[in-house]
This record gives C-alpha cells, structure tokens and sequence, in this order.
C-alpha cells in the first residue's frame, strides 16, 4: 500500500511539474501565435480581395445557416474589404469535402458585384504534382472576372469553362464546385453580407 | 566509454535509422523535402536532449514501477513546447510538419534513450548521448529527404537543379518513395560495410 502511494506522488509530482511549465510557456506563446495566425489570415485576404484600406480580418460578419447533420450550428464567415467607407470585396472561405483527399480549402475574393477577384487555395492535401496543380497560378487565374451570369461553373469535362487537370479531374471540379457554391449563397445573401452588422472577431 | 564517444556513437556508428531503424514513422512521413526533414530531426534533437538530460536528472527519484508513464510525461511536456514554440516563431515549418510534431511523443528513439540510456548514467552523459543520437537522426532524415527531393521534384531546399526540361520522378515524394528510397540508402550502406575491413 504505502508503495503504491510513492508512485502515485511521484507520477502526481511529475505531472504538476509539466503542467506549470506548460501553462508559463502558454502564456508567454500566446500572443506571438494569435499573431502569427492574424498575419496568414490578412496575407491571404490581401491576395484575392480588390485594394482595401480597412481591416478586413476584423470586419467580419458571421452568417447562420441552419445546422449541421450533428445539430452543430453552421456558420459562414465573410471578410469584408473597404475602400473609402465603401464595401470594395468581400473576402470568405469555402471548404470542399469532395477533393481526392481530405478537404480543399479555398479563400475566395469577389467584388460586391459578385464577380470574383481572385482565389487562393488554402490548404489542400491532393496527390502531389497531380491534384495539387490547383494551386498553380494558370488553375487561379482563370476564376478572376468570372460570375455566376456569365460563366458555366463545371470543367471542361463536364460541358463548362473551367480547365480541368489532365490526370486529375477531381481536385478542379471540386475547387470549381466549393467556388459556385460560395457565390450562390453570397448571392442569395447579399444585403446581409455587405451592409449588416458586423460581429467582434 | 568516455564523453565524446556518448556523442560520436549515435552520429553514424550506432545512427538510429540507418543502424537501429528505429523512428521509422517520422523518417517515411515527413522526408518530403530536405528542409522539412531538417526541421523536423532538430525538432527531434531537442527534445531528445531535454528528455535525457532531465530524465538523468530525476532518475534516483523515479520509481521504476512508474518510470515509463513518467518517461512520457516528460517527452510530451517538451513536445508540446516545441510545437507551441514553433507556431509561435517559425510558422512555415509548423504548418509543413503538422500531425507529426505531436507525433514525436511517440517516436521510439525518444522513449528508447531515455530507458537504455537516461535512465541509467549521469546528466552529462545522457545531454550528449540525446545531441548525438538526435543528430545522427536529423543527417539520416536529411539525406533521405534531400535525396526524395532531388528526384521527386528535382530541386533541394526549393531550388531548381536541372532545368525546365527535367521531368520529376513523382513516385519518390509519395509515400512509396519513403520506402524505396529509405530501402535503396540502407543497401547501399550494408554494401560498403561490407566492403571495409572490420574495425
């Protein structure tokens, strides 16, 4: 008995010890990392919004759209870019989960016409030098200028306008997909997204 | 055996992937370019050193009933401070390792040290064991990578080597090219072992 109480002390000493270095090195990596993120946040909002001269990270609205399958509320934040008061982008993510592997996140940029600006691919994990190839800048470019109205959002494959990659049809047709997707709801959303009330980071 | 024979011992005689294979999981996964398994063998290196030398240090104190839960209490807490750490300072490398920094908690070269070694010698001791085993893991995951980028994307460290005109053997930075590479780097070396005199 008592030697079972020794180790438990021990084992109970040992984990304290780690827990109080952990929670000083916590503390003191706090603001560094939330800094670090807020810098990848702005660096891809400045790649795909029109020029802005606000902060778009912090002027973020948060849209509800139902809930999930696992009664998760389902939230949709848009970034919004200003030019001189006036709304000159809006800037949000769209996730999708039809890639080759795993999700393909993709940051997409429109002007408030709806038009896109530009996109980025956030993070993806497809067959390197097959489906990454989405993240080449002749994959991206071809997104800019393109609408709902005036643009047919499948690849070419599929009878639309978007470049496919040859070897790797999925990864584009499911960055296409989580783009059209992305506008249509900004469509159907509109005046809520460029002129409702923004929600605190 | 004296100092600087703890050190040298573990860069290429007793090295932990070419010699023990041990840490197999981080060297297959992570070799996909030189700097990412650079970044990943210092990683290694300072936690195994960390964990060496305080696991020595705590050794009269450890009970041995409990000695392998307490071994990895003490990686984890040293894990989790790189990985903060990282995020924090080297952000690139944090976001290219991933899933494998918290992984190094159970990296067998780790916990294989702190029993067969740590846990039986003295600080000074144990500090270079952990920096020569650490560093004869980062050389191996280093060549390995550098070799799988080399011919999976015919660059090193992101620069281009061969021109436009080289098409890149994809195969070597999938992960069957961690094995084949892996395997054609351990043939190699048994080959010229073998061909040395004994010493």
């Amino acid at each position: 008995m008592r030697e079972i109480l020794r180790l438990a002390l021990v084992l109970t000493l040992i984990t304290a010890g780690s827990g109080l270095a952990l929670s000083l090195a916590e503390r003191a990596t706090r603001e560094p990392i939330a800094e670090q993120r807020r810098q990848q946040m702005l660096q891809a909002l400045r790649a795909v919004l029109p020029p802005f001269d606000n902060a778009p990270d912090a002027d973020r609205i948060d849209l509800k759209l139902g809930t999930d399958r696992k009664g998760q509320p389902l939230v949709r934040s848009f970034y919004r870019g200003r030019s001189g008061n006036e709304p000159s982008g809006v800037a949000f993510k769209a996730v999708s989960p039809e890639g080759y592997s795993g999700n393909i996140e993709v940051m997409v940029g429109i002007k408030p016409s709806g038009e896109v600006n530009a996109i980025r691919i956030l993070t993806h994990a497809e067959t390197p030098g097959l489906g990454s190839k989405i993240e080449e800048g002749w994959f991206l470019d071809q997104f800019s200028g393109k609408s709902l109205d005036n643009a047919d959002w499948r690849v070419k494959k599929d009878g639309g306008q978007f470049d496919q990659i040859s070897g790797a049809t999925i990864s584009p047709r499911a960055a296409v997909k989580a783009v059209r997707e992305g506008l249509e709801l900004y469509r159907s959303q509109k005046e809520k997204i460029l002129y409702g009330q923004e929600v605190g980071p | 055996m004296n100092y600087s024979g703890e050190f040298l011992k573990g860069l290429w005689r007793e090295n932990a992937v070419f010699k023990l294979l041990l840490g197999m999981c981080p060297t297959l996964a992570v070799t996909t370019s030189a700097e990412n398994a650079l970044g990943m063998g210092l990683a290694t290196t300072f936690v195994l050193i960390c964990a060496n030398l305080v696991i020595s240090l705590m050794r009269s104190f450890i009970p041995s009933g409990v000695r392998i839960p307490a071994f990895i209490v003490i990686i984890a807490t040293f894990v989790t401070l790189v990985q903060l750490a990282m995020e924090a300072y080297l952000y690139g490398l944090y976001k290219a390792l991933g899933i494998f920094i918290p992984l190094i908690v159970v990296n067998c070269l780790i916990l294989g040290r702190a029993e067969a070694f740590a846990f039986k010698r003295g600080p000074v001791a144990s500090l270079l064991d952990g920096a020569g085993m650490g560093l004869g893991f980062t050389l191996a995951l280093f060549i390995l990578g550098a070799v799988r980028e080399v011919f999976g994307a015919g660059e090193l460290f992101g620069i281009g080597l061969f021109g436009a005109g080289y098409q890149p053997l994809l195969l070597m930075i999938l992960p069957p090219g961690a094995f084949i590479g892996l395997g054609l780097i351990l043939a190699l070396i048994a080959r010229f072992a073998q061909r040395s005199p004994k010493g």
